[in-house]
């Protein structure tokens, strides 16, 4: 990926900053909150799979929420950055090293001109967020820097020696520059000294990220239709009852599914007709596959229920291999 | 009908594929004039479909299910609609075959493909890919068994009554009669993006074969591809497209 023009152009304090990708993992992509209102023209609506991860990422670094990060895969990635600036890894747990020395996870902390910030390989879960100051400043596709899998849009997934620019910092941003934690105090609150005062109305401080991470066994709960009615009753009830695993072939695009094949009530396929985020659509050879960002817009193969999005960025963490449950929802 | 999809949106099914462009037409005049958002309290998605339209993100789809049953449509008048031409020459590698399933010449084949107003019903499969109506049934054509790895940008393709234009070169399995030419059916740095997009009439306009370039086609402007384009990388990325069922 060569530099975005225009991204140091702007040349205000703090600005400028470019990220070296020195190790760009098993697939690391730029993601924001997606390309939204373009499904009618064929373009999916992408943007980060763990989008609460995401977010987090933003707001800890008092980002704009339309802020772009990196979501890796599996094994994180390595950066130098050129000038120093403010990190955050959240999503998906993993060691995080700055120059080889241990750096928090899940707290902003100060990265000084030329470190080297690596995410290690998921200790849990599958795609971590790293979000910088200023966010990833890549040039936006129909209002989006998000990488789209299916189509192409966005820029392609990094590659090792890839120059991405930051974009300006929020005065937020800027402070956080000022207070976060030294890479080597693990918890420094960054917040309570000065980013926020005197105003008297101090946010309460968000130094540190709870994260659950992604249950042994992941439970959907799906709404059925608009084609339950292609399945028997006892394919819904496959559906419900069935010991599902996660796939290995899953990808931004859908999380596919090991297991029971649903009953069709009938065969054959529909004409074409629109997807949903989180559709759960059964292709003739019956493994369900439910519908992550990278999503077709439309599709043929009957949709036998919609797991409702909030649940979907557990779906994206769960690796490989891990038990899924249907749970019948409204 | 209306069929519920999750907790925030409605698919709307429809008889006919006239009547789902019918109500697609009817769903954008209520959307430009602002009483469909005030009815449904938002809507993100308008989604047509062969027979239907998706309607996503409402924030509560219950309120707008009852009524969209009770609306009368308007017949789709064949004049309304945003216009567009398509220069094209019909120089694809399938037009015998298709002229030959049609029984006339390759040449009267182009001419009646020429003859036709189309009208894009909707999008899919990739940014820009439109799925143009106008074509009788009786013209209807199979895919092709041996779906081509790459199909040029612009070519011009039919399955089944559908005619389509690839936006940029891919794989495909339609059968292509000709190529749109001078014209980048997707260019995300224009607004809008797509030509076709669903509502506009289009016409395909043959271009007159020039003497000295018969059989060596100029490129189709292939805009400028993003590196990704030929897909990801990796681990993780989709090797191979989604399944959806109607991919071209």
């Amino acid at each position: 990926m060569t530099a975005p023009e225009g991204g140091a152009a702007a040349g205000s304090a703090g600005e400028g900053a470019v990220l070296e990708v020195v190790r760009a993992g098993a697939l690391t992509t730029v993601q924001d909150l997606g390309r939204h209102g373009h499904a009618h023209l064929g373009v999916p609506r992408s943007g980060a799979l763990d989008e609460p991860a995401h977010r987090l990422a933003n707001r800890l670094l008092g980002n704009p929420q339309t802020a772009a990060t990196l979501e890796t895969t599996v094994n994180g990635c390595a950066l130098r950055v050129s000038s120093r600036t403010v990190a955050v890894v959240t999503g998906a747990a993993c060691p995080v090293t700055m120059d080889g020395r241990p750096a928090p996870w899940g707290v902003p902390f100060r990265v000084p001109a030329g470190a080297v910030l690596e995410a290690g390989a998921a200790t849990y879960g599958l795609r971590s967020y790293l979000g910088f100051a200023g966010g990833v400043a890549v040039d936006p596709v129909l209002g989006s820097r998000a990488t789209d899998l299916l189509s192409g849009l966005g820029p392609p997934p990094l590659r090792d020696g890839d120059l991405l620019h930051l974009g300006a910092r929020t005065a937020r941003a800027a402070a956080s520059v000022e207070h976060s934690a030294d890479s080597d105090s693990a918890a420094g609150p960054y917040a309570a000294g000065g980013a926020y005062a005197g105003n008297g109305a101090t946010p309460a401080p968000a130094d540190a990220a709870p994260w659950a991470g992604p249950p042994g066994e992941l439970l959907l709960p799906v709404v059925f239709g608009p084609r339950a009615d292609w399945f028997t009753a006892r394919g819904r009830r496959t559906l419900l009852t069935g010991a599902y695993r996660v796939s290995p072939d899953s990808n931004r695009i859908g999380l596919r599914l090991e297991g029971p094949e649903p009953e069709r009530a009938h065969e054959g396929e529909l004409p074409s007709e629109g997807m949903v985020l989180g559709a759960v659509q059964v292709p003739p050879e019956g493994r369900p596959v439910v519908f992550l960002a990278d999503h077709p817009v439309t599709g043929g193969y009957p949709v036998i229920g919609v797991v409702p999005e909030p649940h979907l960025a557990a779906a994206a963490q769960a690796p490989p291999g891990t038990p899924v449950r249907f749970a019948p929802s409204s | 009908m209306v069929l519920p999809v999750g907790r925030h949106a409605l698919l709307v099914e429809l008889p006919t594929a006239e009547a789902a462009e019918a109500f697609h037409a009817e769903l954008l005049r209520r959307s430009a004039d602002g009483s469909l958002t005030e009815r449904a309290g938002g809507v993100r998605e308008i989604v047509p479909g062969a027979r239907t339209v998706l309607l996503d993100g409402l924030p509560e789809p219950h309120r707008l299910a009852g009524e969209l049953a009770r609306w009368r449509i308007p017949p789709l008048s064949r004049g309304s609609g945003p216009a567009i031409e398509l220069p094209v020459r019909y120089d694809g590698p399938d037009l015998a075959d298709v002229a030959a399933r049609w029984g006339v010449t390759p040449q009267e084949a182009a001419r009646l493909h020429a003859a036709t107003e189309f009208r894009v019903a909707f999008c899919g499969f990739a940014p820009g890919f439109g799925y143009l109506t106008g074509l009788p049934e009786e013209y209807a054509v199979p895919r092709r068994s041996d779906p081509r790895t790459r199909v040029p940008a612009g070519s011009v393709g039919l399955a089944g009554a559908y005619t389509g234009v690839y936006p940029r070169s891919s794989p495909g399995g339609w059968q292509l009669i000709g190529t749109v030419v001078r014209t980048a059916l997707w260019d995300p740095q224009r607004e809008p993006a797509a030509l076709l997009t669903p509502g506009t009439r289009v016409r395909f306009m043959p271009e007159p074969a020039r003497a000295g370039e018969a059989g060596e086609a100029e490129e189709p402007e292939d805009q400028e591809q993003p590196a990704g384009s030929d897909g990801p990388r990796g681990p993780g990325g989709a090797a191979e497209p989604a399944p959806s069922g109607d991919e071209p």
